[in-house]
């Protein structure tokens, strides 16, 4: 099915960008717009300008219209067959299109009067009418243990083949750590954590220099110490690491 | 005021919702169905008559006190209160069906409107508008599905017997229905 790009009408058309409830809704829309005899429709004119429309208001991938569409260029292709000799025979192809035209017409006069029924009451308030709710979140879906059992079941079909954990060895540089720890307290005498971590310090880094850090302390080489909760972790050079 | 006026006027301000015939006559055990009805039309009398901004209003199969309707702008514009939020067309569409044709399933909902109705049809039951009323005949036994009593008070309507009859709508479908008669 190749779409049309533009309209086969010598008339000017233009669709508004507005909400359509459906495809009849659409379809009643441009046949009211060119005040078209809804009993004697020009399906090929009509069919054209709907493919063009839904085109045009990005419907296309809405199945409903796409059917719609489908049935519009079918009744066009039937309407193009030779009638038989015997016109008391021939159907037109479009009653049926007529007939649901004509039923979602009447539901929206009925429509149109439920909307100002509901206006009118809408200013009649109730005592403390309690201000609509906003949108609640969807319910919480009930489903049985079966039922539970059975997607979970889906799932797990849908899981590649068990992949076996691969440990890759990410060897902790602890020596490293001290290292650096005390040549940095050789220039000062205190050192903020933070500052021996550098910009994006990996996991190991940062476990490399805690594990060295409390070692280096446990032998008396730093002290560690903190001035308020949460601040940060000060090293300090302790007086016996001079030597060092 | 009579004693049994002044008693519908309190039930009727507490509940704020409209409140049956039958509801009323459970406030005073010797009150007769009648003379409740003559005490509401003294208090409906009482409001028309003296100038005040609510009225008494008969809709969803009951009585209600509302505000008059030359009050809604100012009491909205204040903000004191919110219009209820209106329905979409699609879920208006969806109401009307229901509205005639109950019960009714969701295939000839959607044979009529051409698209899919499950969400505007949980809306709908969300809002508590309409409701499973029954199951058909048919294959899978499909849910059909009616109105209920907040319908009727979305649009203030006494009962379903107020809505417009189809036959006559200016779209009848009655030229169609002939056709068939007239070969």
């Amino acid at each position: 099915m190749t779409l049309p790009t533009a309209p086969v009408t010598d008339r000017p058309f233009l669709v508004q960008l507005e909400e359509f409830s459906g495809p009849l809704d659409l379809l009643l829309h441009l046949i009211r717009e060119q005040e078209i005899e809804i009993t004697d429709i020009p399906i090929g004119q009509i069919a054209d300008q709907f493919l063009a429309a839904i085109h045009a208001l990005k419907l296309n991938d809405a199945a409903e219209y796409l059917e719609m569409a489908a049935y519009l260029l079918r009744i066009k292709i039937l309407m193009l067959l030779p009638r038989p000799a015997d016109s008391e025979e021939w159907e037109d192809p479009r009653a049926e299109l007529v007939r649901r035209l004509l039923e979602y017409e009447q539901i929206r006069e009925v429509v149109d009067w439920m909307v100002r029924q509901a206006g009118d009451r809408a200013d009649r308030f109730p005592r403390g009418l309690v201000p609509e709710a906003p949108e609640l979140p969807p319910p919480p879906v009930v489903v049985s243990l079966e039922e539970l059992l059975k997607a979970a079941e889906r799932l797990v079909e849908l899981l590649p083949a068990r992949v076996v954990h691969r440990v890759v060895p990410r060897p902790l540089d602890t020596e490293g750590a001290a290292r650096r720890i005390r040549e940095a307290l050789r220039e000062r005498e205190q050192v903020e954590l933070g500052e021996l971590l550098g910009e994006r310090p990996s996991i190991t880094d940062v476990i490399s220099l805690l594990i060295a850090l409390l070692e280096l302390a446990r032998v008396g080489a730093v002290g560690l110490g903190q001035a308020d909760a949460f601040g940060p972790i000060l090293i300090t050079r302790a007086s016996t690491d001079q030597a060092a | 005021m009579r004693a049994l006026t002044k008693l519908l006027e309190a039930a009727l301000f507490a509940a704020a919702r409209p409140v049956t015939l039958d509801e009323l006559l459970g406030l005073d055990p010797g009150a007769t169905e009648e003379e409740v009805r003559a005490a509401l039309g003294e208090l409906q009398g009482t409001y028309d008559a003296g100038g005040h901004g609510v009225e008494v209003v008969e809709l969803a199969e009951g009585f209600q006190i509302l505000t008059r309707r030359e009050c809604a702008e100012a009491i909205a514009q204040a903000q004191l209160v919110a219009r209820p939020r209106r329905l979409s067309v699609a879920a208006m569409e969806t109401l009307a069906l229901i509205a005639y044709r109950q019960p009714v399933g969701r295939g000839e909902i959607e044979e009529v409107r051409g698209v899919a109705v499950d969400g505007v049809l949980r809306l709908l039951q969300e809002r508590g508008l309409v409701d499973v009323v029954a199951r058909g005949e048919g294959l899978g036994r499909p849910l059909l599905y009616g109105t209920t009593p907040a319908f009727l008070e979305l649009l203030g309507l006494r009962d379903l017997k107020e809505l417009p009859r189809l036959e006559d709508l200016s779209v009848a479908l009655k030229p169609l229905a002939e056709e068939p008669a007239a070969e």
